[in-house]
């Protein structure tokens, strides 16, 4: 079956399509969704800021080059939206400091059913890391982003990508050991 | 740039392994992390934590649900109270036919494709019969200045670009020895003097090849 490209579907939104739209924001919408949410953990906040990025590729369409690919474009509207969120509430610099003070509390049930798992223990660090952090992993592992993409959304190097995937990932191993889970590594 | 990134991971190969894991390394870099795998077996370990990273981050993601039809209802109430687009749109001529292309099947697209051939192939065809017919009259002879036993040589027509400009043309025709001997003819052509009656055939049909390199000439073909 042949489904129309992206970059296709940019064209037609340019030029006011509007069943082209919905095409596009079906196709897309949950993943944008959940690149969000992770970053500002607010369901009913990431729910206003998919309709502000999509409103935004509405908007812009017909400035879209193709130089990238449309779901690179699409993260890279979505990070600015959500990071403006954050510098609003002022959340990104506490991102740490609430990890840390989550995970100092003596575990509630469900963590210690947690435990049990590895899996779960894994996941839940995961959504202890910093926002900066969150943000490279899930591009890397959830979004399958490339080394040069990451760096066109995040508006940083390609070897700084490189680097912060590194302790984005150290950071983790490090988590998992206060849980009690010695990985060796680093 | 946080503190923490002003080091480095042990090897480059090393920094590469969540790419490795998620597919997304070029073949090359695929390749040098597939032969280093191979022959390091403590690398070989932290790539199974990379994987495991790799499937929990997966999980996780999956399990955040999806918004709820709010969000495109919002979306579209937005969107209709954008003013309309006047004069349509702004979008580039590259990517209005990447839409146009995209919108046809692939059978009508090979239809389109061999029809432009065959109206290429008919446009040459007519301008050919055009300059034939031009050539058999004393079109291209001035009425002050009969052709002269010093006009004789290879000739070529010749089209020039659009968008080439009178100084692009004149350079064009200097740094390559050549001359107008006719012109402009139906098609907008130019009888142009390539070189003497001496000229061989073969070296004749060079230098037309080596004109229509050039970004001034729209179309090149030899005459009489």
């Amino acid at each position: 079956m042949q489904t129309t490209s992206d970059e296709v579907l940019i064209a037609r939104i340019a030029g006011g399509d509007r069943l082209a739209m919905q095409v596009l924001f079906a196709r897309h919408h949950v993943r944008v969704y959940r690149f969000v949410l992770r970053l500002v953990r607010n369901e009913a906040t990431a729910e206003d800021l998919i309709s502000e990025v999509f409103l935004d590729i509405w908007r812009q369409a017909g400035k879209f080059e193709g130089r990238s690919a449309v779901s690179t474009w699409m993260l890279s509207i979505a990070r600015f939206k959500a990071l403006s969120v954050l510098r609003r509430r002022q959340e990104s610099e506490l991102d740490e400091e609430l990890a840390e003070r989550i995970e100092d509390q003596a575990d509630d049930p469900e963590t210690a059913l947690a435990k049990k798992d590895k899996g779960a223990i894994l996941r839940q660090c995961l959504t202890k890391l910093s926002a900066e952090h969150r943000e490279v992993i899930d591009l890397v592992y959830y979004h399958e982003k490339s080394v040069e993409e990451v760096a066109e959304i995040t508006g940083i190097p390609q070897p700084t990508v490189k680097t912060r995937m590194f302790y984005a990932r150290k950071k983790l191993s490090e988590l998992l050991k206060a849980q009690g889970i010695d990985r060796g590594w680093p | 740039m946080t503190s923490d990134e002003q080091a480095a991971p042990q090897s480059d190969i090393e920094a590469l392994l969540p790419w490795h894991a998620a597919g997304t390394l070029s073949r090359r870099d695929a390749q040098r992390v597939e032969e280093a795998l191979a022959r390091d077996p403590e690398l070989a370990r932290r790539y199974a934590l990379v994987r495991e990273e790799l499937g929990e981050t997966i999980h996780l993601n999956e399990t955040l649900g999806a918004p709820s039809a709010r969000a495109i209802e919002a979306l579209f109430a937005k969107i209709d109270a954008e003013p309309k687009r006047a004069g349509g749109s702004t979008v580039g001529l590259g990517t209005r036919l990447a839409g146009w292309l995209g919108g046809l099947t692939p059978r009508t697209l090979a239809f389109a494709g061999s029809a432009a051939v065959l109206a290429i192939l008919l446009q040459a065809g007519l301008l050919a019969g055009l300059v034939l017919k031009q050539s058999d009259t004393a079109g291209f002879e001035s009425a002050s200045a009969p052709r002269s036993a010093s006009e004789a040589g290879v000739f070529v027509l010749i089209r020039f670009a659009p968008q080439a400009s009178v100084a692009d043309i004149n350079a064009f025709l200097a740094q390559n020895k050549l001359s107008i001997a006719a012109g402009p003819l139906p098609g907008d052509l130019y009888k142009v003097r390539l070189g003497d009656a001496a000229m061989s055939k073969d070296a004749a049909a060079d230098a037309v090849k080596k004109l229509q390199q050039d970004k001034v000439v729209g179309f090149v073909v030899g005459t009489q």
